[in-house]
């Protein structure tokens, strides 16, 4: 894997911002003193006088993404995931999500691959609270492809999205040239039939290589990439999971309330034996992202656990 | 509009809440009545509004941070013409376009959702700084609660619009100094509330009575005049000001007249507008 080209999913925000930037001047880019760790800090560069820093007050920040989403404008809103889905949970639910308000969420620094800082900025819980709210879209994204036509549907899209990014460089697996971005719509990456993987952001290319170590060992592994959490492509998680008849979900979060739980909701009327794969209600702990990862059995070798588990 | 026209036109809005709450059997009547002139002035004199065309983009934009006094709110848009006077009964009725709280996607002329205290101001910090930021020439007024201004948010808010001379906010603080839990220094005083906002780098104008049509109109006149900076007026007024015994009670905060009461307080406005 020594080759593959590896980059954090905040940067492709912070650069596909730019991009966007010099094809529409509709929207503005907020951040709340983290535009540095962001990657927001690269378009400030290029657009100086369209980037608003409202300092450490991320409450506001939201606030005031949804003053200005409220004369018809766009506003990308920035900080860990942790300040935008934690601390400013309300703020989003009723200044933005309530009225249903153009504001992007750009939550980068989400999950335990923050590595070092620990558990106070691991957010394992975002995506349980931002599919909670109606009307919120959730996207997460698994690669710098994926997250830069995420930015881009997200601006074009109506309403309020919440797009959750990493702090941790991961491998870069879709071609840009072929690739296709449909917000809502799961990709089918790998077709089995002994069991289906179900898997979002940097837990999609562990499941690929899980599927691939699988493989050798005589299971035929189905990967399904859901980038877009909520609305969660039901259809497309209910034929595999009739096809396969097992499902593993993965995802760098908690067991509660995310993918897993999306996934097992879409599945209980079809019901088959769902193992869940992703942080178990504890919290993180400091260390290096690669490490924590391991240690949490979120990597390619957690994911073969699971599913051998599960055809035990 | 003379003063005396739009006191009359506030006498008609206080009317409005007390029918609001009645039919409503809750809401919030003190907050209300002791904005109504407020709200009079700001519909009928200040603001650039076109009730046939409530989503005008060139439109002055108002957010009732205090979104719990709705009822003022939805008595002086309906007074307006922003919809039928009628509506105001259905108040918090299953259906209704007229929730508890405002929506900006259910009642027309109502320009941004708020309820949660604090976080309406954000918004209207937002509005302002997008008017500024896309070159449009309206203006931005929010009104806010003495007791709403114990949210850490407002001041979040403040900081940002005075490092942004956002001169095109008007902030309104509706200080008639009751809260829910009893006076504002009962409960945990935010005052001085008129340093405290020009602390924040505001335009703070003292308006010795937020209940007296010429001060509003002399308060909002200096408003207009200033460059550089957002303005903060802050409105010493009385709550539930205009039905006697709801005045400077603590109790009318959020409870609705019964039959008898919704009675005395409509003959008490009655003959104040007959009066005037």
């Amino acid at each position: 894997m020594a080759d593959v080209k590896k980059i954090a999913t905040r940067q492709s925000y912070g650069e596909a911002l730019v991009e966007l930037g010099a094809e529409h001047d509709d929207f503005v880019v907020l951040d709340a003193d983290l535009a540095a760790a962001t990657q927001t800090g690269k378009f400030k560069a290029a657009y100086p006088d369209r980037f608003f820093d409202c300092g450490i007050a991320e409450q506001n920040l939201m606030g005031v993404a949804a003053g200005i989403a409220a004369t018809g404008r766009v506003a990308f809103a920035s900080t860990f995931a942790m300040f935008a889905a934690g601390r400013a949970f309300e703020q989003v639910r009723n200044s933005i999500g309530y009225p249903h308000l153009g504001v992007k969420i750009g939550a980068t620094h989400a999950g335990i691959s923050v590595g070092e800082d620990g558990a106070t900025h691991q957010c394992n819980e975002d995506i349980a609270l931002m599919r909670s709210i109606p009307g919120m879209t959730v996207v997460v994204p698994a690669d710098d492809v994926e997250a830069r036509a995420a930015v881009r549907a997200a601006y074009e899209t109506d309403g309020p999205v919440y797009l959750r990014l990493g702090r941790l460089a991961v491998p870069v697996f879709n071609d840009p040239a072929t690739y296709e971005f449909r917000l809502g719509k799961g990709v089918l990456l790998r077709e089995g039939t002994d069991v289906t993987i179900v898997a979002c952001g940097l837990m999609v290319q562990a499941a690929l290589e899980a599927a691939g170590t699988l493989a050798e060992r005589g299971v035929s592994a189905e990967v399904i990439n859901i980038h877009t959490v909520k609305p969660l492509d039901e259809e497309l998680v209910r034929a595999s999971a009739a096809k396969t008849g097992r499902v593993v979900t993965c995802e760098e979060h908690s067991v509660i309330g995310g993918l897993g739980d999306a996934v097992l909701s879409a599945l209980a009327e079809c019901p088959v034996p769902v193992r869940k794969l992703g942080v178990r209600d504890v919290f993180g702990e400091s260390g290096p992202a690669a490490d924590l990862l391991h240690k949490y059995g979120l990597d390619a070798e957690g994911v073969v656990r699971e599913v051998e588990a599960l055809l035990a | 509009m003379t003063d005396t026209e739009l006191a009359r036109v506030a006498c008609e809005i206080r009317k409005g809440i007390i029918v609001g709450t009645h039919a409503a059997k809750s809401g919030h009547p003190g907050g209300s009545l002791s904005a109504a002139d407020l709200f009079a002035y700001l519909y009928f004199e200040e603001m650039n509004v076109r009730p046939e065309e409530p989503r005008w983009d060139g439109r002055d934009r108002f957010v009732l941070s205090k979104g719990h006094t709705a009822p003022g709110l939805y008595a002086a848009l309906a007074e307006r013409g922003f919809f039928p006077k009628e509506d105001l009964a259905t108040l918090r009725h299953v259906g209704s376009h007229l929730q508890g709280h405002p929506n900006m996607n259910d009642t027309p002329g109502v320009d941004m959702s708020t309820g949660s205290l604090g976080q309406g101001i954000s918004a209207a910090v937002g509005m302002a700084l997008s008017a500024k930021h896309w070159g449009d020439p309206w203006r931005v007024y929010t009104l806010l609660g003495d007791g709403e201004v114990e949210e850490g948010q407002v001041w979040e808010a403040a900081m940002f619009a005075g490092n942004h001379a956002l001169d095109n906010l008007v902030v309104i603080v509706d200080h008639n100094g009751l809260q829910i839990d009893g006076t504002i220094e009962e409960v945990n005083s935010a005052m001085p509330i008129a340093d405290k906002f020009r602390a924040f780098k505001f335009h703070v104008i003292e308006l010795a009575d937020g209940n007296d049509m010429a001060q509003i109109r002399a308060a909002f006149a200096e408003a207009r005049g200033v460059v550089g900076r957002p303005v903060c007026i802050v409105a010493e007024t009385v709550k539930g000001k205009g039905v006697s015994f709801m005045e400077g009670q603590v109790g009318w905060h959020g409870k609705a007249p019964n039959d008898e009461q919704y009675e005395q307080a409509m003959a008490e406005l009655e003959a104040a507008g007959k009066e005037l």
